[in-house]
């Protein structure tokens, strides 16, 4: 037992952060530096292998061009929504905050959608991985397998750096939707498996990559029902510094990946 | 700077960070010119390294641009601005000395 009692009549001092700010904010930009040197090191590993091989493939033609500036769109508007769930939180407008931030997910849920679409034609065309079941029934485009095969690295880099981002994208909107319906969320995260999971054929690389969604589903539940709380306008700056970093991350892979790498005829 | 300095410096910049509504508008029309600005260079047949020199540059902008205004960087206190961005920067700029010279002498060495 403490034999001593800390007195309670002594009027406290604010004593601000070294860093002018919260601590949850904080703790976010550290994660964020660090992730950035994850995705950092993506980045330099898919220039260094451009570089340093002879006969780097351009295999995205006009239709992925347009497909990726549409996903670039969406991404950035999803930026936009995000901030202004942010001013929304701060001036105590919860129905304009959630709005907000279910229109985050939407645009980012368009993102993932998209790209899904993408990952798809390309497999099937035969710009693929190993570890990647063929496609039953379809037959591979001469140019993508030839690609796979005498540069490996070219799928081994893209399907890792873009599935890490799609990784985060898909992650940022679990988050954002935790932080707007709260427990509500943990069943439209289970639907939303069970499409995803259902809904993909058996040989795709989304139909055993849905359990994410049920992962966080567990995950999120488990940290909900141990730490219920209401959260304030700190949690969703703190929400959308992460979404903002997802944007940020793909205003590097859109030019590197695609633009760098597309054949316009 | 003291406590108390950096006590007002947050109330401002707490008060600054979210009253700007048309400014979020106006950034997110910049970035999305900037990207149709990237798409159509695509369309141009340019050379490779004119046109990676020009797609790095407008990246950073894009990238400057929502740090500081969507991540609310620019509103933050000098400390924390310049601690976060030159640890990052640093690094960054380590990765580019290990990795693309030796990218560089493989090209220059050629096929053998």
């Amino acid at each position: 037992m403490a034999d001593s009692v800390v007195s309670q009549d002594i009027p406290s001092v604010y004593e601000p952060s070294l860093f002018g700010t919260y601590s949850k904010k904080i703790g976010m930009w550290l994660f964020l530096m660090s992730d950035s040197l994850t995705f950092g090191a993506l980045l330099y590993a898919y220039s260094y292998g451009r570089i340093s091989t002879a006969g780097w493939p351009t295999p995205f033609h006009s239709a992925s061009i347009i497909n990726a500036t549409i996903m670039t769109a969406f991404l950035l508007t999803s930026s936009l929504t995000m901030v202004l769930a942010v001013r929304a939180s701060v001036q105590h407008d919860a129905k304009a905050q959630t709005l907000w931030l279910l229109a985050t997910m939407v645009c980012g849920a368009a993102f993932v959608v998209l790209h899904g679409k993408e990952w798809s034609n390309l497999i099937a065309e035969g710009l693929t991985l190993p570890m990647f079941p063929a496609v039953p029934g379809h037959e591979a485009n001469a140019e993508f397998a030839n690609v796979a095969k005498s540069v490996p690295q070219f799928p081994s880099t893209f399907f890792t750096l873009t599935g890490m981002h799609m990784l985060h994208v898909t992650l940022g909107i679990v988050y954002l939707g935790v932080v707007a319906l709260r427990r509500k969320f943990i069943p439209v995260l289970l639907v939303l498996w069970l499409i995803a999971w259902l809904g993909t054929p058996a040989y795709s690389p989304f139909h055993y990559g849905s359990h994410v969604l049920l992962l966080a589903a567990i995950v999120c539940g488990i940290i909900l029902w141990l730490k219920p709380k209401v959260y304030d306008s700190s949690d969703v700056e703190v929400a959308g510094l992460y979404w903002h970093f997802v944007d940020l991350v793909w205003m590097f892979i859109f030019p590197l990946v695609y633009l760098m790498s597309a054949r316009i005829l | 700077m003291d406590a108390t300095q950096i006590a007002l410096a947050e109330r401002v910049a707490e008060e600054q960070r979210h009253h700007k509504k048309g400014q979020f508008f106006w950034v997110w029309g910049a970035l999305l010119v900037m990207t149709a600005v990237e798409v159509y260079l695509t369309y141009q047949n340019m050379q490779p390294v004119k046109m990676l020199t020009i797609l790095m540059g407008l990246s950073l902008i894009k990238a400057a641009l929502i740090i500081g205004f969507f991540m609310h960087l620019r509103y933050e206190i000098s400390r924390m601005k310049w601690l976060t961005m030159c640890s990052v920067v640093a690094c960054l700029i380590l990765m580019t000395i290990f990795f693309f010279p030796d990218a560089h002498r493989i090209v220059t060495l050629g096929v053998k």
